[in-house]
């Protein structure tokens, strides 16, 4: 096995293109090493990405924000002003496994080892991240619900890789939360994840939200139709009981011995409608 | 293949060694530089023995490359205490009784002290939650958790 350290996006993307047999992109190693240590994977190429600057940066310019796909999770934790911005983006990346993964474990690699259980992945999505993508046929950008495609599975092209998340502006008055449901409180992998995004108007009435749930589908998935529950109401308890059930409508879950098809139904309402109400109370405290 | 060339700063010294593409860093601490303090658990990053320092930040040393660390600063258990002067950490380890048989000791050390550079003077749920990732089937915690507190009440000159 081949082992690259290039320091330019052009130079990863060339070893990457140009490799025979399988190549892997190496980020914070967390997923990868333990699928080869485990014969799931045996690559003859990794092209570790740590020494590309852009990858492993936070900027934030005029209330927007981009951090590297290859920033540690508690990178992301430490930076005041990110999680600040963005507390429900730091809930995700907060309750990846112990500090010693959140060390390592990156929110690039959580998205493109495309579990469906992803914990930043559903508060990404409800944050409205974009993610920009550089390949062999250069730059573009995608909205983070349109790269997992299903269990390890992406849409990346060959030799494509998620360069760096771009958080947009925030309007005033908005508050984003991540919770998932585990059978303890650390080191477990999300039964249920719900991150909800929301902005209220000067009288307290939502007038943007994104939802998005983990751990019930093929993959994180968007729901405009539990977001349109909130959007005009003042998120009481009547809209917040309407949220729960167009969260339960939109699971598809699999039966597994993290928990059961329709015990996963009940409780991705009851997450987002508690992830709701945090975010509710992060908005109001910012006006 | 030829194997690859790292030089890094181990415990405040300049060290070079070579390793296979696939070696984790674990491997390279124990079985080619052969310093041994630091433990093998499970080898998935669940249980933190194996925890190291890399530029400060707190690691499962079986989930990094040894090629990844070209160029960084790395600390392990061997770089703890000064000489025969054993770190407070370790000496209310002793103290208090916090360890039985011993694998899970050095990473709950590297762990711990890592925790009291950032924050010197934790609560119990604050020790308790950041050693989530080492895992100890002897102690049940309590003594731990204890000893962690006490040597940082020490180290605030409490």
């Amino acid at each position: 096995m081949r082992y690259e350290a290039p320091r330019t996006l052009e130079a990863a993307v060339a070893l990457l293109s140009g490799a025979n047999g399988q190549a892997r992109v190496l980020a914070g190693g967390t997923d990868l090493l333990i699928q080869m240590r485990g014969g799931r994977l045996d690559p003859d190429l990794l092209v570790d990405i740590k020494g590309i600057p852009e990858m492993t940066s936070i900027v934030a310019e005029s209330g927007v924000f981009r951090f590297g796909a290859a920033v540690p999770c508690m990178e992301l934790v430490e930076h005041k002003a990110l999680a600040k911005a963005w507390p429900g983006v730091i809930d995700g990346a907060n309750l990846i496994g112990s500090i010693q993964v959140r060390g390592r474990a990156t929110a690039g690699g959580n998205l493109c080892n495309a579990s469906p259980a992803a914990d930043t992945v559903p508060a990404l999505i409800a944050a409205g991240a974009v993610v920009s993508i550089v390949g062999p046929r250069g730059r573009r950008e995608a909205p983070v619900e349109d790269i997992a495609t299903g269990p390890g599975r992406t849409s990346l092209a060959k030799g494509e890789i998620v360069a760096s998340f771009l958080l947009p502006r925030r309007p005033p008055r908005s508050g984003d939360a991540y919770l998932r449901f585990i059978p303890r409180t650390e080191m477990d992998i999300a039964v249920v994840g719900a991150g909800i995004n929301l902005t209220l108007d000067e009288a307290g009435v939502c007038r943007q939200a994104r939802v998005s749930i983990g751990a019930v589908a093929e993959r994180a998935l968007l729901v405009p139709e539990a977001a349109a529950t909130l959007i005009g109401t003042k998120v009481d308890a009547e809209a917040l009981k309407r949220l729960a059930a167009a969260v339960s409508a939109a699971c598809r879950p699999i039966d597994d011995k993290r928990g059961t098809k329709e015990y996963r139904i009940k409780v991705a309402g009851v997450m987002a409608r508690r992830a709701a109400e945090i975010a509710l109370e992060r908005a109001r405290r910012t006006s | 293949m030829a194997k690859v060339h790292v030089t890094a700063t181990l415990n405040g010294n300049a060290v070079e060694f070579l390793c296979e593409t696939r070696q984790t860093l674990l491997q390279v601490l124990r079985d080619e530089l052969q310093l041994t303090g630091t433990k093998e658990g499970c080898g998935t990053g669940d249980c933190g023995a194996c925890s190291v320092t890399v530029d400060g930040r707190l690691m499962c040393s079986c989930l990094v490359l040894g090629a990844e660390v070209q160029g960084k600063s790395i600390q392990t258990i061997e770089g703890m205490a000064e000489g025969d002067k054993l770190h407070p950490l370790q000496r209310k380890f002793l103290e208090h009784a916090a360890l039985q048989c011993g694998i899970c000791t050095p990473g709950v050390l590297i762990a711990a002290k890592s925790l009291l550079e950032r924050n010197p003077d934790p609560t119990e749920e604050q020790v308790r939650y950041w050693l989530a990732g080492n895992l100890c089937r002897c102690t049940g915690y309590q003594k731990i958790v204890e000893a962690v507190l006490d040597a940082a009440s020490e180290m605030r000159g409490g």
